[in-house]
């Protein structure tokens, strides 16, 4: 595992944002299996250690766009469960006042642009929010996540020539999570993933998107050049979707083996291998990291049961928030 | 019957020329494709060909003639029997008071709340507009003017907007709108693009969710499909689906609508389009100084909008008031014409062929009320519900095409909410069911008439 910040809390915040985004995505999975939650979701479990590294090379003022697949981003950006759980359920202290939901939340108050349900629509907001930091001369960086099925729209490549010739403070992370919703990367994705930035002449860096650290430091890294005018740049980062597309898709072996899964959950889970190093550094004993995940399992649950016992929003919101003047 | 024939625009950016020859005499029989007349500018010389078949039955404007407008009628057209001399004296009477776009357009009676109980009041010199304070002075300016000064004008009072889009910087628009912005305000707020809209739009939209207030050029609206996915799922969707958390300041604007023989991908009109949007506004002026003032509240607003020009009316010229901040608030029509018989509404290059029906219209004793919307989301169905209360009868007119059409929405409207005072069917006069073709013959037959609207109007008064 990569040498990262000697911070012990740094170390400590970044696994407990971990666990936060696992416990989320448990406790936001059995509210769709037991039917209280509708509609479409997407899990981000497996991922965890690609949002966190990022986001906490970020400050509250540095901004990112998310995806469908948006709950870890929003939780590695600061936000809270109560109001991520009361938009899943649609209600009206929900962070989108419940018009949003699973696949639309956004957080202004972190920097959280919001996650774009069409695959590959953030990448011009969040190169957009980056010529916007260029033009007001601000030093806030822009992250823009997006899975390897998006590296098929054309918009990353009309958006990426952009940032290059106009040198724009956004970082693209690539979530290479091996999947482009039913079918192998492999097979949609031709060439070489960081040869389509490196073509705009854009620096590329591809790693392991399971080790909380690597991710952290090279995105420090990344974002002090981007402050310095530096940017773009452009990472690969190689992850796993533990989940299906979405939450509903069960029978997947057809395109994705039961061993496979098995693999990555025992020998490449960003969350286990994080916790033996903290306790292999002696940065924290077995028990104190019982203490975490416990005290964080009971902020989900009071979380769900207040969400579940909030009210929707009036029926007069229907119409409101559609235009602004 | 008789057709005349225009000055033709060789460029965009043409206002007039010099009709330098003709190649045809009165009495001459010509085919469509025939070359007429070779008209010059200063850069270039054109062959100007006949649209349509027939006999030159009058010249109107004499070879060497300089200066002459684009759009000004150059000769008349007839058919083989037609009296030649009548036939252009009707021309030249219905063009008399509307056509030349030199010697300036109609001037509105009233906005639409202001609109009193009619009468057979012709059009009046100086607008009786409240927006306008008594005693504003006028002055006479292309539409093309008017939108860079408004530009312009916001830009000097807040230096968050600014103005991208292709080639809107050092070649100052394809259009030439953006004339001078790149002089007075510098690259870092008129930026060139690449030609790439989906990227483009996107990132103004980004720009636009952080606090700045882009404001967008389309070369035309055509394009903008290439964009689609950014202005409807992101810009027009951003401030519903976030809770009210992050607007989207934006305004998209640009030519949309046929121009002259540029064929079917660059001639759609995109009203009906955004008009269904919600979490969009619409604008689709026809008149430079609403051009102007409508843009101001464009950039000034909060919500997305769609600004759809017109090719064929950056150059026409029209009286803008000279007034230090002249806004022009969504959703209230203009009333062009007040009139008792039956009500014509129109928006954008439509009302072309609505003043001028309505003016041959009153020749016949027919009294027609001329509303133009201006703004299709919001809409003013108010005025429209109220002069049809007054003149039970409408007819729509527009170019774009008919199925799902704002006319169709229009007499949606009527029926639910003025059933009862309608005395006739409402007619929608539009483009015809089909991609824009590009024989100059076969364009016009595409786009509608004067003399469809007539005929409309003929049939909602029994006539």
């Amino acid at each position: 595992m990569a040498k990262g910040k000697t911070n012990t809390e740094d170390y400590l915040r970044m696994y407990r944002q971990m666990v936060r985004i696992r416990t989320f995505e448990d406790n936001a999975n059995q509210l769709y299996l037991s039917a209280k939650m509708p509609g479409l979701t997407h899990m981000y479990s497996g991922e965890e250690a690609v949002a966190v590294g990022i986001c906490e090379a970020l400050t509250d003022n540095d901004r990112i766009t998310s995806t469908h697949r948006g709950h870890g981003h929003c939780v590695a950006k600061g936000a809270e469960f109560k109001e991520m759980f009361c938009e899943l359920l649609g209600k009206e202290e929900g962070y989108c006042r419940g018009k949003g939901g699973s696949m639309h939340i956004a957080d202004q108050s972190h920097g959280n642009l919001g996650a774009n349900a069409i695959v590959g629509g953030s990448m011009g907001i969040a190169t957009g929010s980056a010529l916007r930091a260029k033009l007001q001369g601000a030093d806030d960086v822009t992250v823009c996540f997006f899975g390897d099925g998006a590296t098929a729209q054309g918009l990353l490549y009309e958006v990426m020539n952009m940032a290059a010739l106009w040198n724009l403070p956004v970082i693209y992370a690539c979530e290479n999570n091996g999947y482009s919703e039913y079918t192998k990367t492999e097979e949609i994705a031709a060439g070489s993933i960081t040869a389509r930035a490196e073509a705009f002449g854009i620096e590329a860096f591809r790693i392991d998107g399971q080790d909380v650290l690597a991710v952290n430091e090279l995105t420090q890294k990344l974002v002090a050049r981007c402050r310095n005018g530096e940017g773009p740049f452009f990472i690969e980062l190689e992850t796993y979707r533990y989940h299906g597309h979405h939450v509903g898709d069960i029978n997947r072996e057809y395109y994705r083996s039961k061993e496979e899964e098995k693999d990555w959950k025992q020998n490449r889970d960003p969350i286990v291998r994080f916790r033996s190093w903290l306790v292999d550094q002696g940065i924290a004993s077995e028990e104190e990291i019982e203490a975490m995940n416990a005290e964080i399992e009971k902020d989900a649950t009071e979380a769900v049961a207040y969400a579940e016992a909030a009210k929707y929003p009036d029926a007069a919101e229907v119409d409101m928030h559609v235009y602004a003047d | 019957m008789a057709t005349e024939i225009l000055m033709p625009a060789l460029s965009p950016t043409m206002e007039e020329g010099t009709l330098a020859k003709w190649n045809v005499k009165e009495g001459d029989s010509v085919s469509a494709g025939d070359v007429i007349a070779e008209i010059e500018t200063d850069k270039a010389t054109m062959e100007f060909e006949a649209a349509d078949e027939g006999i030159v039955g009058k010249i109107l404007v004499a070879e060497g003639s300089e200066g002459v407008k684009v759009n000004t009628p150059i000769a008349v057209l007839v058919e083989e029997g037609e009296s030649a001399d009548e036939a252009a004296a009707s021309v030249e009477k219905a063009h008399a008071s509307t056509h030349e776009q030199g010697a300036g357009h109609p001037a509105p009676a009233k906005v639409a709340d202001e609109a009193g109980p009619g009468g057979q009041a012709p059009a009046p010199s100086v607008p009786d507009d409240p927006e306008i304070p008594e005693g504003t002075k006028m002055r006479e300016m292309t539409v093309r003017e008017a939108l860079r000064d408004a530009m312009a004008e916001e830009m000097r009072a807040d230096e968050n907007v600014f103005l991208m889009g292709e080639e809107v910087a050092e070649y100052q628009g394809a259009y030439k709108v953006s004339q001078g912005l790149l002089d007075e305000f510098g690259p870092k707020r008129v930026v060139d693009t690449p030609i790439t809209e989906h990227g483009f739009t996107g990132l103004a939209t980004g720009a636009a969710m952080g606090g700045l207030r882009p404001i967008v050029e389309f070369m035309t609206f055509n394009f903008a499909m290439q964009a689609m996915d950014q202005i409807i799922n992101t810009a027009a969707k951003t401030r519903y689906m976030s809770g009210g958390q992050m607007s989207v300041p934006v305004v998209f604007r640009g030519a949309s609508g046929a121009a002259a023989r540029v064929a079917a991908q660059h001639s759609q009109d995109y009203a009906a389009w955004y008009a269904h949007i919600p979490g969009l506004h619409v604008a689709m002026p026809y008149s430079a100084a609403d051009a102007k003032g409508l843009l101001k509240t464009a950039i000034r607003g909060d919500t997305p909008v769609i600004f759809l020009e017109n090719e064929l009316l950056y150059g026409h010229s029209f009286e803008v008031p000279e007034l230090d901040d002249y806004a022009i608030p969504f959703g209230k029509a203009r009333i062009w014409r007040e009139g008792n018989d039956v009500t014509l509404v129109s928006f954008g290059i439509g009302m072309e062929y609505t003043l001028k029906a309505a003016e041959k219209l009153a020749e016949d004793g027919v009294s027609a009320e001329v509303i133009d919307l201006r703004t299709l989301r919001p809409m003013d169905t108010a005025a429209v519900i109220k002069s049809v209360k007054k003149t039970n009868r409408c007819v729509t007119v527009e170019e774009g095409w008919p199925v799902g059409s704002i006319g169709n929405h229009i007499s949606a409207v009527l029926m639910q909410e003025a059933f009862d005072w309608l005395d006739a069917p409402v007619i929608n006069v539009t483009g015809k069911d089909v991609p824009m073709p590009y024989a100059a013959n076969l364009e016009k037959h595409a786009l509608t008439s004067v003399e469809e609207v007539l005929e409309a109007v003929k049939q909602v008064t029994y006539r």
